[in-house]
């Protein structure tokens, strides 16, 4: 099966304006060298901590930010040098939810404009009654009342706001949909009920899913294949259950034991990997192996070298020098 | 030990003067925090958690009034002038927010502000303040402590300055120290040491602390008991194995079963239907009744007390029908 979304060595490099007549110029490479596909209907979750260029990746494959190098093909195609002209009638399938319910919904617009608008923009020609019965179709699929059709976003919840955005994603039926921690705003009983439509959705209408998120819980709950970055690179790409059987990057380990455990006898007992310092500063990213500063397990050859990806079996793969060493792997 | 609590609230409620009347962000409050123990308070956006602890800090907004009691080592808080209460904020009782950039001032080095607390509050000279506070940011595991006096909180990293924060909170040993979600803005590797750190602390210190949060995790991780909000109003409180064992109210049960946990099940979340409202205090039923599975007639016309439940030594529910015991809920298999 064609894949949705194919990227190749993917890079997006922000170049900083550096201080008069200092130095080479600065760069912050945001996302460095990331190659994945994702088959039709998968849900591909995308995970690290704040700065590691999650959101970045997510738009960079969207084309809402040129890439610096590498290559994107949408359902086996190369957009990579296309003009946004030559773009525009292939993004109907390429759509995007944002973290910010209120934020990304223009103040102005009716909820039925909203979710209408991308019906409008790629299907002039169909009636008003057509666009309305599709906006009360794609309303009613998020759960909410077509009742209220003619609302503004103020008046509803950060929820609610959530499923508007929703519903204005799928209502062209997309192949691809990037969720950028489109939970991380709500409150948890609100977020359980907008995994539950995302899982649900996806279920029924069979797109893919690109999940940003920092949540390991929600991420477990939603993802069929994960992906760990870390200060722009791919530390390690698996199988959900494989990833959360058996993380094999000592980041990833990391990452999964500092998550906080509801369930204060686990939590009691329980030993965790607790990291060194904080994340560094993507501009002067450390030699090596960016995580060599804060890793258990460093050792010489960490700071010379930067460790590619690597196959532990059924696509499995981890960045890091020392994984046989460490947890006993065949090589 | 004594056995009086350190800080006990009695029918604490809270009004915002709006232009449409008053709102009623908590009402009828009860709770004591004993000394050295780890109270959480848990809720969702707008529960009133994190205007309980500013009403207990003097620090509501313009518009804003507690009434009730408030008793601090037998002192009514309500009842104090701001005079009598700057003798206890900053140094018998101190507070943490959620973001420290909001705390601490950007035009002050870092020493300057943690000195100035000992200077204010313990009338050190400033030589013992510098050495005193050089040391508590060692305690705080903030490395080359001599040198970050010296910087501005620009300079530091969020896992950084919310240490610093730390800091300045625990410099004049208080009694109690109110933290307002302390470890939501930071990366949860960078929450992970923060708690513990904190943790460790506290029990080191004998310093009580109230934990506002919504994150369950962090309650199970971190409190000796729970206080559950909702709408303004205690659902249910509890020590804290047995409120996340065997939950006795239906809102409780519900933001358990809502958290998605790195070992759950596997499909669907369950879920609380319908939205959460802020402000309910004013209303004369129980605040989760529309939401409530359990609902009968006499949960939208009359608030339940919160009565002890269980044979859990200390459990209280406000609640008309509470769940059987034990969790008589199937575990329905999909």
């Amino acid at each position: 099966m064609t894949p949705v979304l194919s990227v190749r060595n993917l890079k997006v490099h922000f170049p900083l304006s550096s201080g008069l007549l200092s130095g080479p110029p600065l760069v912050v490479k945001a996302v460095d060298d990331v190659s994945f596909d994702l088959a039709p209907g998968e849900v591909l979750a995308v995970v690290g901590e704040s700065g590691c260029g999650k959101s970045t990746l997510g738009r960079a494959v969207l084309k809402l930010i040129p890439p610096t190098a590498g290559t994107v093909a949408w359902n086996g195609s190369d957009v990579t040098g296309l003009s946004e002209d030559a773009l525009r009638p292939r993004r109907r399938d390429m759509q995007i939810i944002f973290q910010d319910p209120l934020a990304s919904l223009d103040p102005r617009m009716t909820v039925a404009q909203i979710i209408g608008r991308p019906l409008r923009t790629f299907h002039p020609e169909l009636k008003r009654a057509e666009v309305a019965a599709r906006v009360n179709e794609a309303m009613r699929q998020v759960g909410l009342s077509p009742a209220l059709a003619h609302r503004y976003p103020h008046e509803f919840s950060g929820g609610q706001c959530q499923r508007i955005g929703i519903a204005r994603a799928i209502i062209l039926r997309p192949k691809l949909i990037v969720c950028d921690e489109p939970v991380s705003a709500l409150d948890v009983s609100i977020q359980a009920q907008i995994v539950n439509l995302l899982m649900r959705l996806r279920r029924e209408m069979g797109m893919a899913l690109i999940f940003i998120s920092h949540n390991m819980s929600v991420v477990r709950h939603i993802s069929d294949r994960v992906m760990v970055l870390y200060l722009g690179r791919e530390a390690e790409i698996a199988g959900r259950d494989a990833f959360f059987a058996r993380p094999l990057h000592p980041y990833a380990q990391a990452l999964l034991s500092a998550v906080p455990v509801p369930d204060p006898v686990r939590a009691r007992q329980r030993r965790r990997v607790v990291l060194q310092g904080d994340t560094p500063s993507p501009i002067n990213p450390p030699s090596g192996c960016a995580f060599r500063i804060r890793c258990p397990h460093a050792a010489e050859l960490c700071a010379r070298a930067v460790p590619g990806l690597r196959d532990f079996g059924t696509g499995h793969r981890a960045a890091c020098h020392r994984i046989e060493e460490l947890a006993g792997v065949p090589a | 030990m004594n056995a009086d609590p350190l800080l006990s609230v009695e029918d604490l409620a809270i009004r915002f003067r709006m232009r449409r009347g008053d709102a009623v962000a908590v009402a009828g409050v009860d709770f004591a925090v004993r000394r050295g123990e780890v109270l959480g308070i848990v809720g969702e956006s707008g529960s009133g958690k994190s205007q309980i602890l500013l009403s207990i800090m003097g620090l509501l907004a313009g518009n804003g009034t507690a009434t009730g009691r408030i008793r601090f080592e037998g002192q009514d808080l309500l009842a104090l002038d701001r005079r009598g209460l700057d003798r206890l904020r900053g140094s018998a009782m101190t507070m943490i927010f959620q973001d420290p950039m909001t705390s601490l001032n950007p035009y002050h080095r870092i020493g300057a502000q943690l000195t100035e607390v000992l200077i204010r509050h313990q009338g050190m000279r400033k030589r013992e303040a510098w050495d005193k506070a050089v040391q508590m940011l060692d305690r705080v595991k903030i490395p080359d402590a001599a040198k970050r006096m010296r910087q501005y909180p620009h300079q530091l990293s969020g896992g950084m300055r919310q240490r610093v924060m730390i800091a300045m909170a625990l410099l004049c040993n208080p009694r109690i120290l109110l933290a307002d979600e302390p470890t939501t803005a930071l990366d949860v590797t960078v929450q992970a040491q923060v708690l513990d750190l904190l943790r460790d602390l506290v029990r080191e210190l004998g310093t009580a602390v109230i934990l506002v949060t919504h994150d369950l995790g962090v309650v199970a991780e971190m409190c000796d008991r729970v206080l559950v909000l909702y709408g303004g109003k205690v659902m249910e409180a509890a020590p804290v194995e047995p409120l996340f064992a065997d939950p006795a109210h239906p809102y409780t049960r519900g933001l358990l079963d809502s958290t998605p946990d790195l070992e759950g099940r596997d499909g669907e979340l369950r879920v609380i239907p319908g939205q959460p409202r802020a402000a309910a205090g004013d209303l004369p039923g129980c605040p989760f009744a529309p939401r409530c599975e359990r609902r009968v007639e006499a949960c939208t016309a009359e608030m339940p007390p919160l009565l002890p439940a269980r044979d859990a030594v200390g459990r209280v529910v406000a609640c008309h029908r509470p769940l059987p015991q034990p969790a008589a809920v199937p575990e329905l298999v999909p």
